[in-house]
């Protein structure tokens, strides 16, 4: 399994603050978009936001990174700490 | 709150330069902490983010700070690696509260030294422009607009990413 989480505004937007998918249904960060997209035009328009940024395993990470079971796959809005 | 990221340990990052925590903290206590038994730096460069009372021309009232558990102390903790690769700089600290806050709140302390001052200046600049574009923070405000009262994310300002960028 690969364990997704959400913040923030798109916690907000999606209703939801995490969810897990089948490992083997992906192989990349932009194929769990993909994937998250796929479920109502409210994820697919979500998704769309091209400022999105994900992580996997609290890293930043692009959408051509890898996944494999046992990640953490995060999506959030640009940071605005400090 | 513990931080126990790999990449702590893996850098003798200690723990005691990195908090995350709901409750105020003190300029004096962080100062005195960072002087404490330290007989080889000359410099302590400290910056302290505070909760203003306006932003784009609303009257802002709380501000409410989320955060990603975990990523938050393994950015911060690279970030602190990078500085201290960069600059010559003895001891760091940095604070950052996180839940509901008030105008004239603290929300960020950032405290260095150094041997002198340049490496001190230097290097609180460069963690704090980082901490702005890759910690996972992100504020929402509540905000009075003409007697209306509503709650929104900030946006992600591009002078932000800009300064970061500066570091090259």
């Amino acid at each position: 399994m690969i364990n997704i989480v959400f913040f923030a505004a798109l916690r907000e937007q999606l209703d939801c603050a995490q969810l897990s998918i089948a490992a083997e249904d992906v192989k990349t960060v932009a194929d769990i978009k993909q994937l998250l997209s796929d479920k109502s035009e409210k994820w697919q328009q979500t998704f769309s936001n091209a400022s999105l940024l994900s992580a996997v395993n609290h890293d930043m990470v692009n959408a051509e990174h890898r996944v494999k079971s046992g990640d953490e796959v995060a999506f959030f809005p640009p940071v605005t700490g400090g | 709150m513990p931080v126990n990221s790999e990449i702590l340990m893996n850098n003798n990052i200690e723990q005691q330069e990195i908090s995350i925590q709901n409750e105020d903290f003190s300029l004096a206590e962080e100062v005195a902490l960072l002087e404490h038994d330290n007989l080889t730096d000359g410099a302590v460069v400290t910056f302290t983010g505070r909760v203003r009372n306006n932003n784009n021309g609303n009257i802002v009232t709380t501000l409410t700070l989320e955060h990603y558990p975990g990523m938050t102390e393994k950015s911060l903790a690279k970030i602190i690696i990078e500085a201290k690769e960069r600059w010559n700089i003895g001891r760091v600290k940095v604070i950052h509260r996180i839940g509901e806050l008030t105008i004239g709140d603290q929300i960020v302390f950032v405290g260095v030294t150094s041997k002198h001052r340049q490496d001190a200046f230097a290097a609180n600049e460069f963690i704090m422009d980082y901490l702005k574009v890759s910690a996972p923070f992100w504020k929402k405000e509540r905000i009075n607009h003409n007697g209306e009262t509503s709650e929104n994310w900030l946006d992600a300002k591009t002078t932000d990413t800009d300064k970061a960028d500066l570091w090259g």
